[in-house]
């Protein structure tokens, strides 16, 4: 931090002003007494607070992390339900085979052959960068194929076993028709156990865009916090894993909760 | 009219009868071999795991060329180029390097960083769950709350947070994975305990005055055995993936030693002049990482079709 001709007393003030001439049980008290604060220092790079410097860069992150939530949804649930609907038919086999090599697949070497194909080669989408929608289609992918495929995996095998439940042979000896019986007895019941994997997988693709923001050049807290690695700027690294383990905590809090409303036999004591 | 001694012969028979319609007396490893024939995906998985590990530990004699040797003559030669007779398989890089040849050395890191973090974490995992299930109690809720704390931690962050701190060596990356992936074996060895505790063998052994460690190792431990190996062999693809991750962000095991991810991270400068940079270490990883996932699969559900994680 100092230039190599810095003096001696220059040194000392340095010390002085971030307390490394304090014990170290003393400087781990100062540090927590900041971060109670909401301080973690500024950063050594910018000079600007470390936590805002990491929340400003948290909105790119969260429309990553939830575009890659969203299309995995949208694509891994229904893909799923109709594997399972479609037992051992050529429909179930491809998605199948699909969703085990997409849960092989490492998201960011996805990410690089899709800038291959579709930026370098074809010249379709922009291979970097941040802006309109055209730039969160390919990280959006790459960020989002492990979840997508793992969904579909557990959508098709929950579908499955409920689909053999007495009371699903009940509705349909009712006589209900088949769309009745699939939303309103099978999906729900098949509801807790995808809802607990949402959750972490909400919570993972946030840890997991760290190396595709890397990929994009996607200004997230991922990159920041790679970046901040690099250059040894550790208040930013501090804030930054604070936050993103302060999110996952908070989203694996709001599924606690989410549960008690989808089953009510379980309870919080 | 039967005699005794004929009702007793007959009864011989019969009970050599029964005992020959009775499925032969069957051990895992059997188990195991014969639901590998029967399952060809496995089968396939067992094939590429087993094919990774050969690349890794033959690399020497298996690679045409000296993974660091650097001759600017052959830089940058697309794939299936002739060299001084000798066939480029997969091109070279920038420097001259053969890419087949530091994608079969580039093996041996991730071969080593799976495994290891694998066992080395399934080891503590599984002490952390047998001593917390069964002494419960106070140990119990300590252990599980640092649980709770590490779990806290999505797992490229506390690795990115350890390699921040630490620097990062082979056994610092081997380190930094395992002290998040402990956690997860303690909490099904835990539960699984919880549930062993009450059940007779264990109870009887503890009125007999089996010391808990006596109990520990001899009757709990090898029941929760099965759980431990499906959850390294479910895990082992996904730590090969972070270890190419870490290399790729420049985090990994530092160069010149060829890892599948610093591969990419080169490739991904020369992306608008060599594709084949880009794409040959990409599908390594995926193809190890499906061997295992393969692996994984079957042995769950030929080990135990409850614990389904997705």
């Amino acid at each position: 931090m100092l230039p190599e001709e810095a003096t001696k007393e220059e040194e000392a003030l340095l010390r002085k002003q971030y307390g490394f001439d304090k014990p170290l049980i003393v400087q781990y008290g100062m540090f927590f007494s900041k971060v109670l604060k909401g301080s973690f220092g500024d950063s050594f790079e910018t000079e600007e607070p470390a936590l805002g410097l990491v929340l400003s860069h948290m909105p790119a992150t969260i429309q990553l992390a939830g575009t890659a939530f969203i299309v995995s949804i949208l694509i891994g649930l229904p893909l799923g339900c109709f594997a399972a609907l479609k037992e051992h038919s050529m429909l179930d086999r491809v998605c199948m085979i699909g969703a085990v090599l997409g849960q092989a697949l490492p998201g960011f070497w996805l990410g690089l052959i899709l800038i291959l194909v579709f930026a370098v080669n074809l010249r379709l989408l922009p291979s970097f960068g941040y802006g309109n929608w055209s730039h969160l289609i390919m990280p959006g992918i790459a960020a989002s194929v492990f979840h997508t495929a793992r969904l579909a995996r557990l959508m098709r095998s929950e579908m499955l076993e409920v689909l053999r439940a007495n009371y699903i042979t009940t509705a349909r000896s009712k006589g209900l028709m088949e769309r009745v019986v699939l939303f309103r007895h099978a999906m729900k019941n098949s509801a807790i156990p995808i809802v607990t994997v949402l959750g972490l997988d909400l919570a993972l693709t946030l840890g997991g865009t760290v190396i595709i923001e890397t990929v994009f050049a996607w200004p997230g807290v991922g990159r920041l916090t790679v970046e901040a690695i690099n250059t040894r700027d550790f208040p930013v690294v501090q804030a930054a894993v604070f936050v993103l383990a302060s999110t996952f905590v908070l989203i694996n809090m709001i599924v606690d909760i989410i549960y008690t409303f989808l089953d009510p036999r379980i309870k919080f004591e | 009219m039967k005699n005794s001694r004929d009702e007793a012969n007959e009864f011989i028979i019969s009970k050599k009868q029964w005992e020959d319609e009775l499925p032969p007396e069957t051990t895992w490893s059997s188990r195991l071999l014969t639901s590998l024939w029967k399952q060809k995906p496995a089968l396939f998985g067992v094939f590429i795991l087993f094919s990774v590990l050969l690349l890794a530990i033959f690399a020497p004699i298996i690679s045409p060329f000296d993974p660091d040797e650097q001759l600017f003559k052959r830089a940058m030669k697309p794939p299936m180029t002739f060299f001084d007779g000798k066939i480029l398989l997969m091109g070279s890089d920038h420097l001259g390097r053969d890419l087949f040849s530091r994608i079969i050395y580039g093996s041996q890191v991730s071969i080593i960083v799976g495994f290891f973090s694998v066992f080395f974490s399934g080891g503590i995992g599984l002490m952390v769950g047998l001593i917390s299930g069964y002494f419960g109690g106070k140990v119990d809720y300590f252990l599980m709350r640092l649980a709770d704390f590490v779990l806290s931690f999505p797992f490229i962050l506390m690795a990115l947070a350890f390699i921040s701190i630490l620097g990062s060596s082979l056994f610092l990356i081997i380190f930094a994975i395992s002290t998040r992936l402990w956690v997860i074996y303690a909490r099904v060895v835990r539960g699984c305990v919880l549930s062993l505790r009450e059940t007779e063998f264990v109870i009887s052994a503890k009125a007999v005055g089996g010391s808990p460690l006596r109990i520990i190792l001899k009757h709990l431990m090898p029941n929760v055995i099965p759980p431990v190996i499906i959850i390294a062999s479910l895990y082992l693809g996904r730590m090969i993936i972070i270890e190419a991750g870490l290399s790729f962000l420049g985090l990994g095991v530092p160069p010149p030693t060829p890892t599948w991810g610093g591969l990419l991270a080169e490739g991904r400068s020369y992306i608008y002049v060599s594709w084949w940079i880009v794409t040959f270490p990409g599908l390594a990883i995926t193809i190890t990482v499906l061997g295992t996932n393969l692996v994984g699969d079957w042995l769950r559900d030929v080990l135990d079709p409850r614990l389904r994680t997705g």
